[in-house]
């Protein structure tokens, strides 16, 4: 018989209940009851918490099958708990890549015993090769909740059509990484710090070009698709021009495009290195007000664990990517102390939305659903450090940061994944 | 000299981080260093017991010499690593080879890299002094430095002096040096090029982009070219070099739009017919040789610079 739970005195914000008041919880054979019905049941203390639907990640690489030396299920999802996530959904750039039923079905079998539910995307091309369509009924009754060839752009604009086309009726929502691949051979972003820096510059209009084609395929085929980690004031324009006219476009970001600048290059961080790369203030400044006024539905992370092998060579050699799970949630929090966005949007952008989009449980705090609950601590203060990093890989930006808020404990259908050692439990 | 000036850099990164102090007090050490070049016996023993390394992951001939000349001069050991020799193609990582010789404790690193910022990430990993000898597209600031020294010994000065560079900006750590070195010393920086072979936001870096090629060379006090590749991987840069040459080509004609004694300058090695008529490189008013000459005394000022680390007693 599972523990029961009953969580006291939260601050409870469930927008997808139009929820935010202060009040109690009861976890019961994992899933949420009502407080009245509580009979034996450890009590946590959650005074001067935030209760929220448990969060979700859409966008995280979890490096297994094929390279677990950077990170694995156990490892990523354990660094997710970490984060305040429930779920994540682990993009198919493996080795194999997920575009087989047997690939999802493994990934889905050792996720059984991890600290947070996993959703596998699966790959719109065979390969994620940009050539033929992989078999998504397959994928889906596998147990795929969306294709992308992330990491990878599809060049081939018939082959996105179909995919849109396609994938629809299986339930499958596509997400695109938009990148022009003509242009984008370099290693930052092109502008006044890449000619100083003398490295090769990705311009702006290489992500957004891309964009505009996924937003024209959609909008000619009524199919809905999804834009990946948008990190440009172009990109977020178009997107919420299209949303304007009722083109089925979601999209979501991340909080490094929404921290950093390209400045975080200067010095040959190679922490700094990702695609599409860290844009100037402008954008930055466009990315936020695109979160602030509902252009962009999710911030999802992009967690991508690279190990010193990857990132401690030259910055032209270095692999794109930075970790992100447990980093995202204070870097949120910085949007909301801000007043840039309020705490019901926090919680729609990481959980209630994501869950939306992908079609999956959670999102809701509403009696009778499983029990996936972030509490977060809005308040703590403290310095992110390498050595306290939970996932395999280290590469992040923000190691040294000042952070504030964070999750306090982490729920997934019932069962802690995470707690801090001197927080709420009793 | 700048009195009770120190000289504050442990490095020599680029251009970037050097001030006009900075960068007038090097001329100056290296012009009283120019002359141990011209003695019957061309050593002194200023840097004697110290060791360098010359790092060099890319071909080179003339700088890796220069260096190697300069610190023979000043009676350092020098000891040269090139990338055929070594660990670099067995798979060592730059970081592993950069620790494999500071377990040998070099005094200075002098680096070559095909990859901007490997200098700077040595310097992470490593005790000794590091001096850039180009890498990648960033810079190349011995280059930087031996060409205003070489300016200001035909004009007497930097300052007001219109600076004409023509060529590929956009690849060329040599333009990336020159721009800041010469704009930061008060000389008028104009560069032309084709727009395919100029990088973003020159002029934050202090140069004005011209339109033409009369606009960037009329009444130029100096004219720079640098070498032209026609196209760098998948990139089309330019139709051909005969289009170039006939385009964008420094001759005899467009020269007499400069100022009656300007100065020809290019950083080598020439694609000779392209960037400038044949004769144009050895006409009166190159200075190409000064060039190379020069390098050897900025060397010397540098390594000098970052392992004596204090002001110069003559």
């Amino acid at each position: 018989m599972a523990t029961s739970y009953l969580i006291k005195n939260g601050r409870i914000i469930d927008p997808y209940t139009s929820r935010d008041e202060s009040g109690d919880i009861l976890v019961r054979d994992g899933l949420l009851a009502l407080p009245e019905e509580a009979g034996t049941c450890v009590e946590i203390d959650a005074a001067g918490c935030w209760v929220v639907p448990g969060l979700i990640d859409m966008h995280v690489h979890l490096r297994e099958p094929g390279e677990e030396y950077k990170e694995d299920i156990a490892s990523g999802t354990r660094a997710a708990a970490a984060g305040g996530f429930t779920a994540v959904a682990c993009m198919p750039n493996t080795s194999p890549v997920n575009d087989t039923a047997a690939v999802t079905a493994m990934i889905l079998a050792r996720a059984r015993e991890a600290s947070a539910r996993v959703y596998p995307v699966a790959a719109i091309s065979k390969g994620s090769a940009g050539e033929s369509l992989a078999e998504f009924g397959d994928l889906r009754e596998a147990g795929a909740v969306a294709v992308s060839d992330d990491g990878l752009p599809v060049r081939n604009s018939q082959l996105m059509r179909r995919a849109l086309e396609y994938a629809a009726d299986f339930g499958l929502m596509v997400i695109s990484h938009s990148e022009e691949p003509s242009l984008s051979g370099g290693a930052m972003n092109e502008g006044e710090t890449s000619t100083r820096l003398g490295l090769k510059g990705i311009p702006a209009i290489a992500e957004s070009i891309m964009v505009y084609r996924e937003i024209a395929l959609a909008e000619y085929t009524g199919k809905p698709v999804h834009i990946a980690h948008v990190s440009t004031a172009m990109s977020t324009e178009l997107i919420r021009s299209a949303k304007e006219r009722g083109v089925p476009v979601t999209a979501e970001t991340t909080p490094h495009y929404f921290t950093l600048t390209e400045a975080a290059v200067e010095g040959y961080d190679t922490n700094a290195k990702m695609n599409p790369p860290l844009r100037t203030e402008m954008d930055r400044q466009a990315i936020m007000a695109g979160l602030a006024d509902g252009t962009f539905d999710a911030i999802a992370t992009d967690h991508a664990p690279h190990s010193i092998l990857e990132k401690e060579v030259e910055f032209d050699l270095a692999a794109n990517g930075i970790i992100g799970l447990e980093t995202s949630l204070p870097l949120s929090l910085e949007l909301v102390r801000k007043g840039l966005i309020n705490e019901q949007r926090l919680v729609e952008l990481l959980s209630v939305n994501p869950a939306r989009i992908l079609g999956v449980t959670g999102g809701s705090l509403a009696v009778g659903r499983p029990a996936d609950i972030t509490i977060i601590d809005p308040d703590v203060e403290y310095t992110f450090l390498r050595d306290q990093i939970v996932s395999k890989s280290k590469n992040s930006p923000f190691i040294g940061r000042k952070l504030q808020g964070r999750a306090v404990l982490t729920m997934v259908g019932g069962r802690i994944t995470h707690s801090l050692p001197d927080s709420i439990l009793p | 000299m700048t009195t009770g000036y120190f000289f504050p850099h442990r490095h020599i990164l680029g251009i970037d981080h050097l001030s006009s102090t900075d960068i007038q007090h090097i001329l100056s050490t290296a012009r009283s260093f120019k002359e141990i070049s011209s003695r019957p016996i061309k050593k002194v023993p200023t840097l004697r017991g110290n060791t360098i390394i010359n790092l060099f992951f890319e071909p080179s001939t003339r700088t890796r010499l220069s260096f190697e000349v300069a610190a023979k001069r000043m009676s350092a050991d020098t000891f040269n690593i090139s990338a055929s020799t070594s660990s670099a193609t067995k798979g060592e990582t730059l970081i592993d080879t950069a620790r494999n010789i500071t377990a040998m404790n070099p005094d200075t690193i002098i680096i070559r890299h095909a990859f901007s910022g490997a200098p700077h990430m040595l310097t992470r990993y490593v005790d000794a002094a590091i001096i850039n000898a180009g890498d990648g597209t960033h810079e190349h600031p011995s280059q930087g430095l031996l060409d205003m020294m070489t300016v200001q010994d035909h004009k007497g000065r930097l300052d007001g002096l219109k600076v004409a560079i023509i060529g590929d900006i956009a690849h060329s750590r040599v333009a990336h040096s020159d721009i800041q070195g010469f704009s930061k010393m008060g000389s008028d920086v104009f560069v032309f090029a084709p727009a395919t072979l100029l990088p973003p936001a020159l002029e934050q870096l202090g140069a004005r982009v011209c339109t033409s090629l009369e606009e960037a060379v009329d009444g130029a006090d100096v004219v720079m070219t640098l070498r032209i590749q026609k196209e760098r991987q998948d990139d089309p840069l330019l139709p051909s070099f005969r289009e170039y040459s006939r385009q964008f080509g420094i001759t005899r004609e467009i020269i007499k739009r400069a100022s009656p004694d300007a100065i020809i300058m290019h950083p080598g090695p020439i694609n000779r017919g392209v960037e400038l008529t044949p004769e144009m490189a050895d006409c009166s008013q190159s200075v190409i040789l000064d060039q190379v000459t020069n390098g050897v005394a900025v060397r010397m000022a540098l390594l000098y610079l970052v392992m004596g680390n204090a002001p110069v007693g003559e």
